[in-house]
């Protein structure tokens, strides 16, 4: 029997949320790590009951748990983040100053689609790291560090963190806030960075090569050159893997926001949730919405069933948005209220799974067999 | 006076009482105080504190930064009725704290720093 698995990450622990290929009866266990924020978790697809998960507080510092039983027991893996190579150097700080590189916390986990013991982790400050034992030890992937443009890095407001990664084989993308989107073609040996056509608002230069705000980034399988960015403001599409961007957000009320999703089994449908601005992280006019374009972008549709339409001031986190691979194609997002909703049927209906979790930092979604 | 934590030798292989944070104390599965061995002959903070991540490896860096061995931000040690946290990691441990450690009459005590509003 089909049995699809959401890994939800919150301020205060992780939850796994269970239901049938129905996707209306769920039940909820957690929260495990209790107290602790959990940036993210995900589970390997080459075994989906190893899951991994990234545990941090700003008293104990940063571990990271691995499941071999998809969720139902935790052991401790590997924390030991350095940066590589002694001195790490600095990186532009807010004010303009120069500040030595800082390990912080890991915002990310992917792990390998054909090694379950093999799994790449996001870093605060920036940094790229992967395990080849599950996560016992950790190495650092220096090329992205030591790219030239990352003494000029410049943290977003939530920090200077990589928060995507996208392994397509040897070809890896990885973004960072607020430094942009960098590609490599070489399994992560070199970097360079692949932001032409972005344009921000506070970058004086409009051809800056780094320094944009990208909040996330995904592709869909099928069409690996094919990419989808949530910037900070502005939805944007590159069709060349990277090489250049044109902006998609089209007749969108707002495109200022934080995640996008890629329909499993349409690669030119592709989701967001409108927020009001950069300085009001929430949905416009106190109603949660879903917008979906099914031409890769430019045309959009509001999806509005289910989700509130009043006096709502949640906002939604870059990786909390997630799609199933079933045939009616389901789409999740949890929200900073503590809700996760769901739609079993590719975004036209929605319904909560939960209502009252701590805020929601990141979804995943699983299908098992 | 020499005091235990200060007399060469006194410390060596003592095991002192460590009272950790209840996080820590689920991380490592353990309940109440913990017992752990010295491996030196000196009672500092450091030397409790390797004791510590010896017996509980999964403790590292939890407590201290695993590269610079500073104390993170809002651990506290406390023996005593006495705030250790800002003393010299290597220092011999005050003399009346040394000696009731040592005998075991009071635990070194790993405090997760009070914050909220």
């Amino acid at each position: 029997m089909t049995q699809v698995r959401v890994l939800a990450g919150t301020r205060k622990g992780a939850f796994v949320l269970t239901s049938d290929g129905k996707r209306d009866k769920w039940s909820v266990s957690g929260p495990h790590f209790g107290g602790w924020e959990v940036y993210h978790m995900k589970g390997s697809p080459a075994d989906p009951d190893r899951l991994y998960a990234s545990q941090n507080t700003g008293w104990f510092g940063q571990l990271i748990q691995r499941s071999d039983d998809g969720g139902a027991t935790w052991q401790p893996a590997g924390n030991d983040f350095g940066y590589a190579g002694g001195d790490p150097g600095t990186h532009l700080w807010y004010d303009g100053t120069l500040r030595p590189w800082e390990f912080k916390r890991i915002w990310h986990l992917e792990p390998s689609p054909d090694d379950p013991d093999t799994v790449y982790a996001g870093g605060e400050d920036a940094a790229l790291y992967k395990s080849a034992d599950g996560g016992l030890t950790w190495t650092e992937l220096t090329g992205l560090r030591v790219q030239p443009s990352a003494p000029g890095w410049q943290p977003g407001a939530g920090g200077l963190c990589l928060h995507t990664i996208i392994l397509q084989k040897s070809r890896m993308f990885v973004a960072i806030s607020a430094a942009g989107t960098f590609r490599s073609d070489d399994s992560g040996e070199t970097w360079r960075p692949v932001n032409r056509g972005l344009h921000s608002e506070g970058i004086p230069d409009g051809d800056a090569e780094v320094g944009h705000c990208v909040h996330h980034v995904e592709a869909h399988p099928s069409q690996p050159d094919t990419l989808f960015m949530q910037k900070h403001w502005d939805v944007m599409r590159s069709d060349d893997g990277g090489l250049s961007w044109t902006e998609v957000s089209g007749n969108l009320p707002t495109d200022f926001g934080f995640p996008i999703g890629v329909h499993a089994h349409e690669p030119d449908t592709i989701y967001v949730v409108p927020i009001t601005s950069d300085s009001l992280h929430y949905p416009p006019d106190g109603r949660l919405r879903v917008w979906r374009s099914r031409s890769g972008g430019n045309e959009w549709e509001e999806l509005s069933a289910g989700l509130p339409e009043r006096d709502c001031y949640v906002n939604v986190y870059r990786d909390a948005m997630a799609v199933d691979t079933l045939d009616s194609c389901g789409v999740y997002f949890g929200t900073t209220g503590g809700q996760v909703y769901v739609s079993p049927d590719s975004g036209d209906s929605w319904a909560p799974i939960v209502r009252d979790l701590p805020a929601v930092l990141s979804v995943e979604v699983q299908v098992l067999s | 006076m020499t005091s235990p934590g200060a007399s060469p030798g006194a410390a060596l292989g003592t095991q002192v009482r460590v009272v950790l944070p209840a996080h820590l104390r689920n991380l490592a599965g353990v309940h109440g105080e913990v017992l752990v061995r010295l491996s030196v002959p000196v009672l500092t903070q450091r030397a409790v504190l390797d004791a510590v991540e010896s017996r509980y490896p999964v403790l590292g860096g939890t407590i201290r930064d695993r590269r610079t061995g500073k104390r993170r931000a809002f651990i506290r040690f406390y023996a005593c009725e006495q705030d250790l946290s800002n003393e010299p990691p290597d220092a011999p441990l005050p003399d009346a704290v040394a000696a009731a450690i040592v005998a075991g009459t009071e635990p070194f005590l790993v405090v997760g720093a009070m914050a909220g509003g």
